[in-house]
């Protein structure tokens, strides 16, 4: 109760500082873009006359100049998060499980995991450019000496620079998702694995049993997260493809950040950064939903069987 | 009965073998995980080791022939128009100031959050946190237009201040205050302490590890942030090392030995820090998970 005991302001004078760098960097930004869409916006021009929802009717009208190459990188950022996100999801936790018994030399090898990931996007895309160049890269150089195709242009065509940005987006982020999925793998408490053994549950049901619904706030967690950091890629592209061939491996974050910071178009940019939100936004609520918890239904199952 | 012993014996015996076995194979697929995973890493440093013509020739080997100290004095070299001694001083700079700010203001703002009652405080925690999940590319258009009115552009201020309003700086500190015993806080009231005191001599000596870990991911993350730096700092002069890394990229694209060097200039820090500090790092980064 003796918390009650202080000055009206004190709180306040705690989080002043705070407040004041998220109001002007997050809030105020958060409210200027919408504002930013409503106009023709060049940062260039003395003029930036309000055009209402212009910038969002020309990003939905087919053939106009803006809305093909958005549309473009929009598809290109859903191929990378389709192709990654499952990967990113189902790798790391087999990583996991395999790593969650104790054994000689176990924090060492968690640490070799997650080493990429402390390097960053520009270290790792540029190291990679090296080792998959299509002449002198280790990449074609080992694939040659297994007798597979030793010739493949990983940088410059597709599907080639598909596989190669999920793959090198996997080898940086693969230890940071185990990581996460080994602390919900310790969490849940040995009994329940010893009670499904005791019922006869074998290793593949007492995973589907115990492990997964152990595992779900972790998962769903994981989920998102993983979903958001592939939507938003940028880096890998920008240095490995620079959004090649063509702009076939261009996503969302480049064509904005290209039109609005490149370009200056800012209006049409702030306008296809909402778009690209309320996407990522409608695709984060519905993992919510899959993952919400859903006891009632699942009792009934279980006494149905 | 002898005839049921052996059977339970033997039996336990073929199940001691198997689970034997089934380690072994576990340790040699995650050592060639790890195998697959560190040599990419290896190779990058053995390349900055060699010279020009060594880093490009077929077959690619694994031993620097002679080692060279070549690139890296080309790209250190004062003057040039990739200044990569200059890129890392600023980097240096960057992630130092903008770990301490974060540091500062989210344990700050947090402790009221956990140990305080005021009106207004679930509504600034509940946006605090909602911004957690709103995607940063609606804050990048914007946020440049702030930084070019308050003159900010092509300058490091830009790097270190707007980043500094970390959400998840406030929540994590949140989590360490509100799970730590009241006790010693209400003891230094009654001795008459203010609650800035209280704040800076009792509660901040006991957060010290979680202070570590936050400031350690908040320089992690700014040290290598790529997206902002790019478009906000154009002169050679005032680039990070990640925005600098893609200068260096275009100014040299097939010149393997000097972007190697580069790329290991920008993770020699990064990497010392995960090697000595791992522990902080791995279960700063877990713990996030677990309690998000």
């Amino acid at each position: 109760m003796a918390h009650r005991q202080q000055g009206i302001a004190t709180p306040w004078l705690f989080l002043a500082p705070y407040l004041l760098l998220f109001g002007s960097f997050v809030i105020l930004p958060a409210v200027l873009g919408v504002w930013i869409s409503l106009h023709s916006w060049d940062y260039t021009l003395p003029n930036k006359p309000f055009v209402g929802f212009d910038n969002y009717v020309a990003l939905f009208s087919p053939g106009s100049t803006v809305s093909g190459p958005f549309w473009g990188s929009m598809r290109a950022t859903g191929i990378f998060t389709l192709l990654s996100v499952p990967l990113l999801l189902i790798v790391p936790l087999a990583v996991a499980l395999l790593m969650s018994k104790k054994f000689p030399g176990r924090d060492f090898l968690r640490a070799i995991y997650f080493a990429p990931y402390v390097l960053g996007v520009a270290v790792i895309s540029v190291l990679w450019r090296y080792l998959l160049d299509n002449n002198i890269g280790l990449v074609n150089h080992y694939l040659g000496l297994l007798g597979l195709p030793d010739d493949t242009a990983w940088t410059t065509t597709t599907p080639a620079a598909w596989v190669a940005l999920v793959g090198v987006t996997v080898w940086w982020t693969l230890g940071f998702n185990a990581v996460i999925y080994l602390a919900g793998l310790q969490d849940i408490p040995i009994e329940l694995y010893e009670a499904a053994r005791v019922d006869g549950a074998g290793p593949w049901m007492q995973f589907l049993h115990v492990t997964i619904p152990g595992l779900r706030p972790i998962l769903s967690f994981i989920t998102i997260i993983t979903l958001l950091a592939s939507a938003n890629m940028f880096g890998q592209s920008y240095l490995m493809t620079q959004g090649g061939p063509g702009r076939e491996t261009r996503t969302a974050i480049y064509q904005i950040a290209d039109t609005g910071l490149r370009n200056f178009q800012m209006g049409s940019a702030a306008a296809m950064s909402y778009v690209l939100t309320v996407f990522l936004m409608a695709i984060s609520a519905f993992v919510f939903y899959i993952f919400r918890e859903k006891r009632p239904r699942k009792l009934d199952k279980e006494v149905r069987s | 009965m002898s005839n049921f012993t052996t059977t339970v014996r033997a039996g336990s015996r073929a199940r001691r073998a198997r689970r034997l076995s089934g380690s072994i194979t576990r340790v040699v697929v995650l050592s060639a995980i790890a195998i697959a995973f560190i040599s990419p890493i290896i190779f990058m440093i053995v390349t900055s080791l060699k010279t020009r013509a060594d880093a490009t020739a077929i077959p690619p080997s694994w031993i620097p022939n002679p080692i060279s100290l070549q690139a890296f004095a080309s790209i250190l070299a004062p003057g040039t128009t990739t200044p990569v001694l200059q890129w890392f001083a600023n980097s240096m700079v960057a992630a130092t100031l903008n770990a301490t700010l974060v540091v500062i203001t989210a344990s700050l703002a947090a402790y009221p959050l956990a140990r305080m009652q005021f009106r207004g405080k679930n509504f600034v925690f509940v946006i605090i946190v909602a911004t957690l999940l709103v995607p940063p590319v609606i804050l990048v258009i914007p946020n440049y237009l702030i930084v070019s009115e308050l003159g900010w552009l092509n300058s490091l201020v830009a790097i270190i201040i707007p980043t500094a309003a970390s959400a998840f700086g406030v929540f994590f500190m949140r989590q360490f205050f509100v799970g730590l015993p009241v006790e010693l806080e209400e003891a230094a009231r009654l001795d008459g302490a203010n609650r800035f005191v209280i704040f800076t001599q009792v509660v901040l000596p006991l957060a010290k590890p979680a202070l570590a870990t936050l400031a350690l991911l908040a320089f992690l993350g700014n040290w290598n942030d790529f997206l902002w730096p790019v478009y906000v700092l154009f002169s050679p002069e005032v680039q990070t090392l990640p925005a600098g890394l893609s200068t260096l990229q275009s100014a040299n694209a097939v010149r393997y030995d000097l972007l190697m060097a580069g790329a290991v200039v920008a993770s020699v820090p990064v990497l010392a820090l995960f090697v000595f500090l791992q522990r902080f790092i791995i279960e700063g980064v877990s713990r996030s998970g677990v309690k998000g």
